[in-house]
């Protein structure tokens, strides 16, 4: 559950181990399986991940197609093009939306399910099963029975229907093509958020609580002013995790309206792949992913700084 | 970290909120309790319908006749269910084949991502080395880079490699690139909390390093390496993107892949009932293995916070 940033540097502030090799000789050896131990991982980072992500860097720089086979460096030219572009705009506007849809319906959700599930209720476990059941299942299926659901004659018009609603035509209208691929991220990922919760609300000792039932406090201020402080380190990891989720949001999208009607639900994730694999364009595609990097990276940043904050606060 | 059981540490307010404000020490509270309780279910239950239903829908689509997909209104068990759908998968392509594929793709990257991982994880939390912290770090980094991003310079690298349509293009970045960070991040925050005294003791009875680290350190890290590989196994299982870009013959594809491939040429919709059923084939397994194994599941994927 700790996430990237909880511990960097722990092993720093250990008191030195009482393991500490007797001379240096035997220290240099064992410094040797450090290496060896280390070096499948270190080797495959540097082929798998350092090397593609300086090369995204380099191919944003290039015009680059895959199907010309054309490769010119531009220099900062794909950025010029493709930042004022109308359709990039609606992209980063889409992305933002869906962000926002995805980002509060994970956390609210997610916070209801948790306090639900902290309940003590016979069967309790049953309900915690089936929430967390989209999360185990492929995003292809989710994906592929939520488009039979949506479908204008699909199950969830028809059910509509009965009780006197016409339903939209979900995936082939700008917005609520929108709504839907929100609802599909936001059941699918929901059920990791709100068992990440539920662990945070049962560390919240039992004598606060006490305490506070004493002093009076009703359910609704007792959740406002001392629950939702002592869980809000794990509530911000739910929300960075949502955000990231919902920037690099692809499959769904692809399965569910292939970024349409029009370019009403591409949003960045998806829209990587669109110009790297459709339109063959993969200098754009690289200027689009360096993007993604830049944003994910700030928030990261953001939220070693603001969890300094929060440890803070809690001390 | 998450308590198989609820803990009766409840407090948190739920129940008072379902409940009205005064139940407490009101005379005949026990009916209202019981009410209130029946409330709360009938809530959660609710609740659970968007969750599971549509596992339920992929079933029953599956039994359908192609004209009774879309019946209005809708159908919640088919009128005559045709069981053979199950098997127009296997008939019309090779879905056996490909389900063969995503199985043995899984578990190969699954031990990959274990060792390397563990291996790793291991080093960086007990063995004392020059600049462990700072490829530490690197490598963490890694972890904050989906998959998105660095997609279009990895095609170019496995293309160079000769890895396309190839599964050596799923398995090795696997188990040596992204997925298997997470891996060595958590396998280092277990092996940090082990206590050292094994270790020592260990040593006293002449095993050397390698020797501590298969016989006393990995067997004492069974529950997290069960909860890491139920989550690697997932996402390979689960995963799309790679295929969809790395893999281009049928015979070769994943369960994923197939999945989205049950169209009708000529109207290009999807034969619904048969991808379904073909739906239905690829949770169920994972379904059930969960219902065993809920608390790893759970474990292996909320502990990690990812998908």
């Amino acid at each position: 559950m700790a996430s990237a940033s909880a511990d960097v540097g722990v092993a720093d502030r250990r008191p030195r181990s009482p393991d500490k090799p007797v001379s240096s000789r035997l220290a240099r050896i064992d410094a040797r399986y450090g290496y060896l131990f280390v070096a499948p991982a270190l080797i495959g980072f540097m082929v798998f991940v350092a090397v593609p992500l300086i090369g995204v860097f380099y191919f944003s720089l290039h015009d680059y197609n895959s199907l010309s086979g054309q490769f010119d460096p531009v220099g900062l030219g794909n950025y010029e093009t493709l930042l004022p572009s109308a359709t990039f705009r609606t992209v980063m506007r889409n992305t933002l939306v869906f962000s926002l849809g995805v980002i509060p319906g994970n956390i609210i959700l997610g916070m209801v399910l948790a306090l639900l599930m902290n309940q003590k209720l016979p069967a309790i476990g049953i309900f915690r099963a089936a929430y967390f059941v989209p999360a185990v299942i492929s995003l292809v299926a989710w994906s592929l029975v939520w488009e039979h659901l949506l479908q204008t004659s699909g199950g969830v018009n028809g059910w509509l229907a009965a009780i006197g609603i016409t339903g939209p035509a979900w995936l082939n209208d700008s917005f609520w093509s929108m709504a839907a691929v929100i609802l599909v991220q936001v059941l699918k990922n929901v059920g990791v958020s709100a068992v990440l919760l539920l662990a945070a609300l049962q560390d919240v000792p039992e004598e606060i609580m006490e305490a506070s039932v004493l002093d009076g406090a009703g359910a609704l201020q007792r959740f406002w002013l001392i629950v939702r402080p002592l869980i809000s380190p794990t509530l911000l990891m739910v929300a960075i995790l949502a955000t990231i989720n919902s920037l690099k949001a692809f499959a769904q999208i692809f399965l569910l309206t292939d970024g349409g009607p029009g370019y009403s639900t591409t949003v960045l994730g998806y829209y990587i792949y669109e110009r790297a694999f459709k339109a063959f364009q993969l200098g754009y595609a690289s200027t689009a992913a360096v993007i993604l990097f830049a944003i994910i990276l700030s928030l990261t940043l953001l939220q070693w700084w603001s969890r300094k904050r929060w440890v803070h606060v809690e001390e | 970290m998450l308590k198989n059981r609820v803990q009766p540490k409840t407090a948190v307010g739920v129940r008072e909120r379902s409940d009205s404000p005064g139940i407490r020490g009101m005379s005949g509270g026990k009916a209202l309790s019981m009410l209130s309780k029946g409330l709360t279910y009938v809530f959660m239950t609710a609740l659970a319908v968007p969750f599971v239903f549509p596992v339920y829908w992929m079933f029953v689509t599956a039994l359908k006749p192609l004209r009774d997909v879309f019946a209005n209104p809708p159908q919640m068990w088919p009128t005559d269910p045709e069981w053979l759908n199950f098997l127009v998968p296997f008939q019309t392509g090779p879905f056996l084949r490909q389900f063969f594929n995503s199985t043995y793709i899984a578990a190969t990257s699954t031990i990959g991502i274990l060792i390397v991982g563990s291996l790793a994880g291991y080093a960086f939390a007990r063995i004392r080395f020059r600049g462990r912290n700072l490829i530490f770090l690197a490598i963490l980094a890694g972890m904050l880079i989906p998959a998105e991003v660095t997609i279009v310079p990895l095609y170019r690298l496995i293309d160079t490699f000769g890895w396309i349509d190839s599964h050596l293009a799923l398995i090795v970045p696997a188990i040596f690139g992204a997925p298997v960070v997470l891996s060595i991040f958590l396998m280092r925050q277990f092996f940090l909390s082990m206590p050292i005294e094994l270790e020592q003791a260990a040593r006293i009875d002449g095993l050397g390093r390698w020797g501590i680290f298969r016989r006393v350190a990995i067997p004492l890290a069974r529950a997290p390496l069960a909860a890491l590989g139920i989550l690697a196994f997932l996402s390979s299982w689960n995963d799309f993107l790679e295929p969809l870009v790395f893999l281009r013959s049928r015979e070769l594809w994943t369960v994923p892949l197939a999945l989205q491939s049950f169209i009708d040429p000529a109207s290009g919709v999807p034969i619904w009932n048969v991808q379904s059923a073909a739906m239905t084939l690829s949770v169920a397994p994972v379904l059930i293995v969960f219902m065993f194994a809920q608390k790893q599941f759970i474990q292996g994927i909320a502990g990690t916070g990812i998908k």
